[in-house]
């Protein structure tokens, strides 16, 4: 494990860009040698590179970037204070926005929202607000800049139900607004999927997410691990018996998807669920371990979004040969461009095109490769991408000891099945309101993945916002 | 943090005991598990839930050493805590939904194989509180592997103890004991509900099969999140994937695919192998000779 990155590894950026229709290049570490750690791909920006990339910003007066963000930050406003280096207030302007901006200047598809509008990138490349964000978010923890609570309280409980980024957010935003905060979280530890989910080398566990939490948490919410709501009790009993006036549920999304084809079962098909948890929860990729991990020779990845990268680049770093095995094209994989990047140019080899059709069993039911068959893009089907059809005769083998399914998720009951009144939709998501979060149960306010089914961090946080918003204006009778 | 507010061995190496958990305590049932960690570094442990009291907001657990972290798992003590314990997590018993007018219709019998006697117990005593009395029959390899021989006492119909070796009671495994209590004795029973290891609930299925005895079996596949998520402890059942975590862990033993169920429950074999070899010899090995894997 590398802990200090020699220089050499790192990518060239001493001169300071001048040309002012670029984006100050991010120093990363080199793809030869990240693809054998677990420390983070992205180094970021130093003072004079945030500094540089913060004066190509024009502050345009109708600014587009902010509504390109599902928590519409004022961006011109702290990237303006990052121009005169001043943190703390840079800091303040995300933080009325935002509880999680180290996280969302690390992980959200920035390309396809705020600097998807920035004018800047009409001509020439958009401003690097992420990087801004994260720079921002990283400095002030630095300097040990931390949220106060509001002294003025309202006197009323709300349940957060999940600690991931829709329930964070949501709660950080209503103790702001003085309500007493409760999250409620499923495992042993809060964050949830920045914790099971996203992997340490995108987004460090302990440096980054640990001390959100905590900021989350300097706001005066109160966080409880180890409650299964549904099992360890419902959302009824919180307000019948609790007292909680009104409920959040930011649950996520749920049970993995398999494809039903044969062989699936075998021995080394796990899905990518499974294989982050080990990972990233519960460190098996760490020496010492309690919790094993199949480390394969060659891993098959089975889909194409963000959690499928994660899984393959998490494969490849405990020392794997990996395949993406994807039926689209190029053109259609879910996951952030930057993720595809990172992915191939560490090694990871892409079967596009290619579905599999059997997963081929040794003699003692371990997986021991994948039959597979060319794909072309017929019609477009109800998404709107071409839909893949299969090329008849085209079956080939691949060999592979382990088989990643990276599907999706279906919604998983544990709450909606124990809560009176909730509606779920066909899918069997939670009907929720996407203004401001209410179900079809008064006083209880859903909004992530529990909603929308699987995306993404930012979406799910901006869902939590919304939702408080809603709460606070049942809660004061507006 | 949960602490263990008693603490008793039932054998070498069978560890019981309660732990304070106000609201797992309050909503168990009958058939649910809790995933235990025994310290900030711990792997999630399902383990089946053998008693609970609601007053003392107490759940009781029995762990087996099997390995490295149920065998640190079973070193604590008394006023010792457990960091994390959660739950109840499954369905519970498909009993406690049934009326109790039905139920007192019907011949039941449960096979409890070695540790899967702590499950059975809070099902027992559930029917025996509610006015019907099951048989019992417990089965383990030898004397000092039966355990919870006097609770079950207490809340069984009849009781059957039978070991493996003969060191107790009798000689013969659970099958037997069913076989003889049907052809033998001429009795009639309409369910029948078996827990133990998995090889132990694919024979008592075939066997009842035979006899037409509709079974119940506790399924304990490889988990981790234990809520829905992960999908590590998927079976199949009747043809389809199942996720022990929540659409069982109890399940018609009849339509589960035992042999499927058991060869994946070996995935880590190796990896857990090392570990407790690594807790045993400490020091003296695991010191990165290169030569293990």
């Amino acid at each position: 494990m590398y802990n200090v990155i020699p220089d050499i590894f790192m990518k060239k950026e001493n001169e300071m860009q001048t040309d002012v229709l670029k984006k100050v290049p991010v120093r990363e570490q080199d793809p030869q040698v990240r693809a054998h750690n677990f420390d983070e791909v992205c180094l970021g920006y130093n003072k004079e590179e945030a500094m540089a990339e913060a004066s190509r910003c024009i502050n345009c007066q109708n600014a587009k970037c902010i509504t390109g963000c599902p928590v519409a930050i004022n961006i011109p406003a702290f990237i303006a204070q990052v121009k005169e280096d001043n943190i703390e207030e840079a800091a303040k302007i995300i933080g009325e926005s935002s509880a999680l901006p180290a996280v969302c200047g690390r992980v959200c598809p920035q390309e396809s929202q705020c600097e998807g509008k920035c004018i800047r990138g009409i001509k020439g490349e958009p401003i690097s607000i992420g990087k801004l964000e994260r720079y921002v978010a990283d400095t002030a923890r630095e300097m040990g800049i931390r949220p106060t609570p509001n002294p003025n309280k309202k006197g009323k409980k709300v349940a957060v139900i999940g600690s991931g980024p829709a329930g964070l957010t949501c709660a950080g935003d209503l103790a702001r607004a003085g309500y007493d905060v409760t999250v409620f979280e499923a495992l042993h530890e809060a964050g949830g999927v920045l914790v099971y989910g996203i992997p340490e080398f995108r987004l460090p566990k302990e440096a980054v997410v640990k001390k959100e939490i905590e900021n989350v948490k300097a706001l005066g919410v109160k966080i409880e691990t180890n409650v299964v709501i549904g099992k360890s009790t419902t959302v009824d009993e919180l307000m019948k018996e609790e007292g909680f006036s009104a409920v959040f549920i930011g649950s996520g999304a749920g049970l993995p998807k398999f494809m039903g084809i044969p062989g699936e079962q075998a021995l080394g098909v796990f899905s990518a669920n499974e294989y982050l948890t080990r990972n990233n929860l519960m460190k098996a990729f760490k020496e010492n371990s309690s919790t094993p991990i199949m480390r394969g020779k060659k891993v098959a990845v089975v889909g194409g979004g963000n959690v499928a990268m994660d899984a393959a680049r998490t494969a490849l770093r405990l020392g794997a040969q990996v395949h993406i095995v994807y039926r689209r094209s190029e053109e259609e994989l879910p996951a952030r461009v930057e993720e595809v990047h990172h992915a191939k140019e560490e090694g990871v080899i892409f079967d596009l095109l290619c579905n599999p059709v059997e997963i081929l069993e040794d003699e003692n039911g371990w997986v021991k490769g994948m039959r597979c068959i060319r794909m072309e893009l017929g019609e477009p089907d109800a998404s709107g991408r071409r839909r893949p059809v299969e090329i008849p005769g085209s079956e080939f083998e691949i060999e592979a000891d382990t088989v990643i399914m990276s599907l999706g998720t279906s919604p998983n009951p544990l709450i909606s099945s124990t809560t009176e009144g909730l509606e779920t939709n066909k899918y069997g998501c939670i009907v929720a309101s996407e203004e401001n979060g209410a179900t079809t149960k008064q006083a209880v306010y859903a909004g992530g993945d529990a909603v929308t089914g699987a995306a993404t961090v930012i979406l799910a946080m901006g869902a939590g916002k919304a939702a408080a918003k809603g709460i606070d204006e049942f809660l004061s009778g507006k | 943090m949960y602490e263990i507010v008693k603490a008793r061995r039932l054998a070498e190496n069978i560890f019981l005991c309660d732990v304070k958990a106000e609201r797992v305590a309050k909503h168990c049932e009958p058939g649910q598990f809790v995933i235990v960690r025994t310290d900030a570094d711990s792997e999630r442990i399902p383990l089946t839930i053998c008693d609970y009291d609601v007053k003392e907001g107490t759940v009781t657990i029995v762990v087996q050493e099997i390995g490295a972290s149920t065998k640190l798992m079973s070193s604590l003590k008394e006023g010792d805590c457990f960091h994390d314990f959660t739950g109840p997590l499954g369905k519970p018993s498909e009993l406690i939904e049934t009326p109790i007018d039905e139920l007192k219709k019907k011949n039941i019998v449960f096979i409890a194989g070695g540790l899967g006697t702590a499950p059975v117990y809070p099902q027992v005593k559930w029917l025996h509180e509610h006015g019907v009395d099951a048989d019992v029959i417990i089965g383990a390899k030898n004397k000092d592997l039966i355990i919870l021989e006097e609770e079950m006492k207490a809340v069984a119909g009849n009781l059957y103890v039978t070991t493996d070796d003969g060191s107790y009671v009798r000689k013969g495994m659970g099958t037997d004991v069913l076989k003889d209590l049907v052809n033998g004795e001429g009795k009639h029973y309409d369910l029948c509900i078996a827990i133990g290891p998995m090889i132990m609930m694919k024979f008592v299925c075939l066997l009842t099969k035979e006899l037409g005895i509709p079974t119940i079996v506790s399924m304990n596949p490889i988990m981790v999140d234990g809520t829905g998520m992960c999908g590590a402890c998927r079976l199949i059942v009747d043809g389809k994937v199942k996720f022990a975590c929540v659409d069982g862990p109890e399940f018609d033993g009849h339509l589960v695919d035992f042999d499927q169920a058991m060869r994946r429950q070996a995935q880590y074999r190796t990896a857990e192998g090392k570990a407790m070899l690594a807790l045993e010899e400490g020091d003296t090995h695991h010191g990165g000779c290169g030569n293990c894997n």
